[in-house]
């Protein structure tokens, strides 16, 4: 698999360097700035870029820029954003396009390194992954309210994994059940919720993410 | 009624009621009180009872004119209070409270402008009494007096003579009604005009009353900023820190133990994992609470936006900002509309909040609204007054307006510049 870096922080950029070699990939490039990224995906075209948020030159959100632009124009280019701290605001921004191969991380989940490495393998393949603490806070602004509120505390657990991007398999491994119990509790997810049941897992996820985000951002087009 | 006339009319009738005010409080108290005012002075030497009644009649002088303040006010003109803050233990009948008030020159000033102040004050009858006056004539009153054998005089005629005269009375009665509605407003003028001379603060009153305000905001801003910096020292000292000190602890058995025990040193090192993800939520934690990451990559509105995206209810924001203000002043706005949409949050009971950012003339207003049960008060000690507080420093103010039902609304507003217009960073990703 071959990777693009855009880190700053020459220490973390070694460091995922490392992480990303250990594990059978190839970082085919790493760059260090805003305005460097784009022509080094377009360069290399890469089956996955991992980029930080925050970049310089100006040291406010060039990576996250870059990587929107980098979706606008390389359509199905899989991007991994790493950032210090979360916002759901960054996430709708790096959802909007409804098309999979995206994932928004705290970089202290680089630290659990194998799941690090899963979620780059995940986005690579189309998947979408969101940081755990996004999820939380889609499901706390939510809470107690409309059919949220209707899940069993098992339901809302398997919505929240899933709503990381994690699959049947995983979601099942992570809280010791099987799949089919797993695919028992979607199915009834699905149904409260009122959405579409989907054999799809990344499209799946994208609409339970839309799902979770969704009122405020019919109401309040950002 | 013809649009024109109204128009005429509406200005009319309201100088009209504000020259009635004045007029009526210049003759009923400003005698009396300038009188009253000499006899407390006169009574100095003579029993030093003047001491404890001078200060006495200034409270009434001071309400008199404040109330001559707030007419002006309502005609238009800004008019300050000048008087300085009374000091502590100034109470009535002490020294120290006749020292404050015959030491501030707004106490002499007001009684200088009393007495032509009444004069100006009564001029200010023009603008009901000539229209009135007018309609008299217009009704055709003295003719029918006249007429009728009343010994009745009207307009320059004292008494009418002729029915020739009487009849007069239409075109001066028109004349004098349409002078009084045109010109009314020109004595209410003088005499505002007058009082703008001697009512407001003098430009040594107003700095002193600037500096008093500056040198209590900057004390509360300073040590608003010193309990900040503790908190952080503290928040550092026994959460980052200690969690560091026990990760290298960790990692330093590890090494101790590497050969020898391996499944040791294996969950040795994922406690350590655990405690550096610890040490940076804290991180996380503490750097929000000094300068938010979004607000340094987004500014205002891309941080604001964020906020109401923390808030579980829908928060409608709308922004009007054609600049960046200031780093200090942003950051001083967004803590203050966090704690607002906070409050939505927790106390409210909303079905759904708005915030709006403009700036206009000067001033970026920032308005927190929701639908919720009302009842919000800035309680001492409450986040709210912090806010208030921390606002003062940019001499911004807040205001909050929550009757019991609701709406909450809260509206801050500071003076501030913006940068040349912004270079929007969220272009592109809206």
């Amino acid at each position: 698999m071959r990777v693009v870096i855009a880190e700053d922080l020459a220490l973390l950029r070694d460091g995922l360097t490392r992480i990303l070699e250990a594990f059978d990939c190839q970082v085919v490039a790493a760059v260090d700035n805003g305005p460097s990224v784009l022509p080094a995906l377009t360069a290399h075209r890469p089956d996955v870029a991992v980029i930080d948020v925050r970049l310089p030159p100006t040291f406010t959100d060039e990576g996250l820029q870059a990587a929107v632009r980098a979706r606008v124009e390389l359509p199905g280019l899989p991007v991994l954003v790493l950032s210090q701290h979360v916002e759901q605001l960054y996430a709708r921004e790096l959802l909007a396009d409804r098309r999979g191969g995206v994932g928004y991380l705290l970089k202290d989940r680089v630290s659990h390194v194998d799941q690090f490495v899963d979620a780059v393998r995940r986005v690579a393949a189309g998947g979408t992954v969101m940081d755990p603490e996004v999820v939380a806070q889609l499901l706390a602004r939510r809470d107690g309210a409309g059919p949220l509120a209707e899940l069993t505390a098992r339901e809302r657990e398997v919505l929240g994994l899933m709503a990381e991007g994690r699959s049947n398999a995983a979601v099942a491994a992570r809280l010791f059940v099987t799949e089919k119990a797993v695919d028992k509790h979607i199915n009834s997810i699905f149904s409260k919720l009122r959405m579409p049941p989907s054999g799809d897992d990344n499209r799946r996820v994208l609409a339970v993410l839309a799902y979770l985000d969704g009122a405020d951002t019919r109401r309040f087009p950002s | 009624m013809d649009a024109s006339v109204g128009v005429l009319l509406r200005p009319a009738a309201v100088t009209a009621a504000r020259g009635l005010l004045i007029a009526l409080l210049s003759l009923a108290t400003h005698v009396a009180l300038f009188v009253l005012s000499l006899v407390a002075l006169a009574l100095i030497p003579a029993f030093g009872v003047g001491f404890a009644l001078f200060p006495v009649v200034t409270v009434a002088v001071r309400f008199c004119v404040g109330l001559h303040r707030r007419l002006a006010r309502w005609g238009g003109v800004a008019m300050a209070t000048p008087y300085l803050p009374a000091p502590a233990g100034a109470r009535f009948g002490t020294w120290r409270r006749f020292r404050w008030v015959v030491g501030d020159p707004a106490t002499w000033r007001d009684l200088a402008w009393l007495l032509p102040g009444a004069i100006t004050g009564a001029l200010c009858l023009a603008p009901l009494a000539l229209p009135m006056y007018g309609l008299e004539g217009l009704i055709g009153l003295p003719l029918i007096l006249h007429t009728a054998g009343v010994d009745y005089g009207y307009g320059p005629f004292w008494p009418l003579d002729t029915t020739f005269e009487a009849l007069l009375c239409f075109p001066i009665g028109a004349l004098l009604a349409a002078g009084g509605l045109i010109a009314g407003r020109w004595p209410v003028r003088l005499h505002e005009t007058f009082a703008g001379l001697l009512l407001p603060p003098t430009r040594g009153a107003e700095l002193a009353l600037r500096v008093r305000q500056l040198t209590v905001t900057r004390a509360e801003a300073v040590d608003a900023q010193a309990a900040e910096l503790r908190r952080i020292e503290r928040d550092l000292h026994d959460g980052a820190q200690a969690r560091l000190v026990a990760l290298s602890m960790s990692i330093g058995l590890a090494e101790q133990l590497v050969r020898d025990d391996p499944e040791a040193v294996r969950r040795l090192l994922a406690e350590a994992r655990e405690t550096s993800g610890q040490a940076l939520a804290e991180l996380r934690g503490l750097v929000r609470g000094i300068h938010p990451p979004v607000l340094a990559e987004r500014g205002l509105p891309g941080a604001v936006r964020a906020l109401a995206l923390a808030v579980p209810l829908p928060v409608e924001v709308t922004v009007d900002l054609p600049g960046r203000p200031a780093a200090p002043v942003e950051s001083a706005v967004y803590f203050a509309v966090a704690e607002a949409l906070a409050n939505v949050g927790k106390h409210s009971g909303a079905t759904r909040a708005w915030v709006e950012l403009r700036h206009a003339a000067g001033r970026l207003t920032a308005v927190v609204g929701d639908d919720g049960r009302g009842g919000a008060a800035p309680s001492a000690g409450g986040g709210l007054a912090g806010t208030g507080r921390r606002l003062a420093a940019f001499d911004g103010t807040m205001a909050v307006t929550s009757p019991a039902g609701g709406p909450t609304v809260i509206s801050m507003e500071l003076p501030c510049a913006l940068s040349s217009p912004r270079i929007s960073p969220s272009s592109g990703t809206g």
